[in-house]
């Protein structure tokens, strides 16, 4: 049912290590490369933030968890490349390939303090009614799984399954990422950030009163 | 569908990381899928231009006037459009205050959501297994981690950014503050403070 990716609440995984203030380094040449790589790629428009997050989370658990941050993003890109017909298989192959002309739809570096200043906003006008309001009580679906596509993707972690909450805001209709990233519509529908009892997900909570909250879709709801 | 199959694309590539990123960065660039100046925009504008410290402005100026306060709590973009920031990953914000009661923390645990206009590229703990696992779990284990402990009978909300929407954390202003001005409070605001690993610093 889960991925690799849904590690929320699991154990082992030793301490969190601090690191200094300030702006974070990117790291060396080639995760600087990965980086820039990904984003300028990603301006060609050929997917969607939530098609690329699948494309991280479908890498096996064994790569996954081998490949550090910016290897699971250059080998996202790489996937996302080759599914969307941009590069062949025998191109990442041989590391090289033909000069071509620009693709029409180049990212070029005029277009970068633009886009990255617009970013890409979630909220749509949607004909769906929201269906709760902050104070009321609703309970997830469980267990957590696209309803649509086995194994794909979405934003209801296993450790907030069938667990219930409560509503404290609304956020309008967002693009719904259980069928937007499957290139499926974005059929926006009602948001919600539901704050749920710390004991309630963990069965025991570190202090009384501590909450854990979850931004998520009103499909994934239903009244408790 | 999903492709489960194990011969994922991206295993054509060499398996050293620099060699992979150099080989698909050619690719790109001769396919002209790829502005080598444009790469070169986006890393001069993460390594250089936004970063905490723009958040850090951003709190500082609701510690000092109240009404950009109120405006921030209720309205967190229209409060950042006015100082000038926003943009990717930054579009639907919601910056959450912490107070005697309450202190916020925020984390992803499915990938590793950040509210970059504000606060940059994230650091490499808030995109770690260790802090995407444990945080909504056991929070005041972790902050105990970063030399944070928070006093008795204060409670703690984790936000786990599971959609587009992205958390600024309010830090409390520290005591013996009262005097100072805008530019001076902006120095006592942590990165860490505006995730909510860290608390804002006491004045020197």
């Amino acid at each position: 049912m889960t991925r690799v990716h849904d590690m929320g609440g699991r154990h082992g995984d030793g301490a969190v290590i601090p690191e200094p203030q300030g702006m974070v380094p990117v790291g060396a040449n080639w995760q600087r490369s990965a980086l820039a790589l990904t984003l300028a790629a990603g301006g060609l428009g050929a997917w969607s933030i939530d098609t690329s997050r699948h494309a991280r989370e479908k890498l096996s658990p064994k790569d996954y968890a081998r490949f550090s941050y910016y290897e699971k993003w250059i080998a996202a890109l790489a996937d996302l490349l080759a599914e969307a017909g941009l590069v062949t298989e025998a191109e990442l192959s041989a590391g090289t390939a033909s000069a071509a002309a620009p693709h029409p739809k180049l990212f070029t570096a005029d277009k970068v303090a633009p886009a990255l200043a617009r970013g890409t906003p979630y909220t749509r006008a949607s004909d769906i009614d929201p269906a709760f309001a902050p104070g009321d009580r609703v309970r997830t679906r469980l267990p957590a799984r696209n309803a649509f596509v086995p194994g794909g993707h979405t934003r209801l972690p296993a450790y907030a399954a069938g667990q219930t909450g409560t509503v404290i805001l609304t956020h309008g209709a967002h693009v719904f990422p259980d069928t937007n990233a499957h290139r499926m519509g974005e059929c926006p529908e009602p948001l919600y950030t539901v704050a749920f009892a710390a004991a309630d997900l963990w069965g025991v909570a570190e202090a009384e009163g501590d909450e854990v909250t979850l931004d998520l879709w009103q499909s994934y709801l239903e009244p408790a | 569908m999903p492709h489960d199959d194990h011969d994922h694309p991206h295993s054509l590539l060499p398996p050293e990381p620099a060699l992979r990123v150099k080989a698909l960065e050619s690719i790109l660039v001769a396919k002209g899928l790829v502005d080598p100046a444009a790469m070169a925009a986006i890393l001069d504008t993460y390594e250089t231009k936004v970063g905490p410290h723009l958040g850090a402005k951003v709190v500082a100026r609701a510690w000092a006037d109240p009404a950009f306060r109120a405006l921030l709590l209720t309205d967190t973009n229209a409060a950042m459009t006015r100082m000038g920031i926003g943009g990717r990953q930054g579009e639907h914000v919601v910056a959450v205050e912490n107070t005697a009661q309450t202190h916020n923390m925020v984390v992803c645990t499915l990938c590793s959501c950040y509210p970059w206009p504000l606060l940059g590229i994230p650091p490499a703990w808030y995109k770690s297994d260790a802090y995407r696992a444990r945080a909504v779990r056991e929070p005041r284990k972790v902050l105990a981690e970063f030399g944070v402990t928070l006093p008795e009978g204060r409670s703690v909300r984790v936000w786990d950014s599971t959609a587009e929407v992205r958390y600024l954390v309010i830090p409390m202003r520290p005591d013996g503050t009262d005097g100072m001005d805008e530019a001076a409070l902006t120095t006592l605001v942590t990165r860490d403070s505006m995730i909510g690993t860290g608390l804002a610093e006491a004045p020197q």
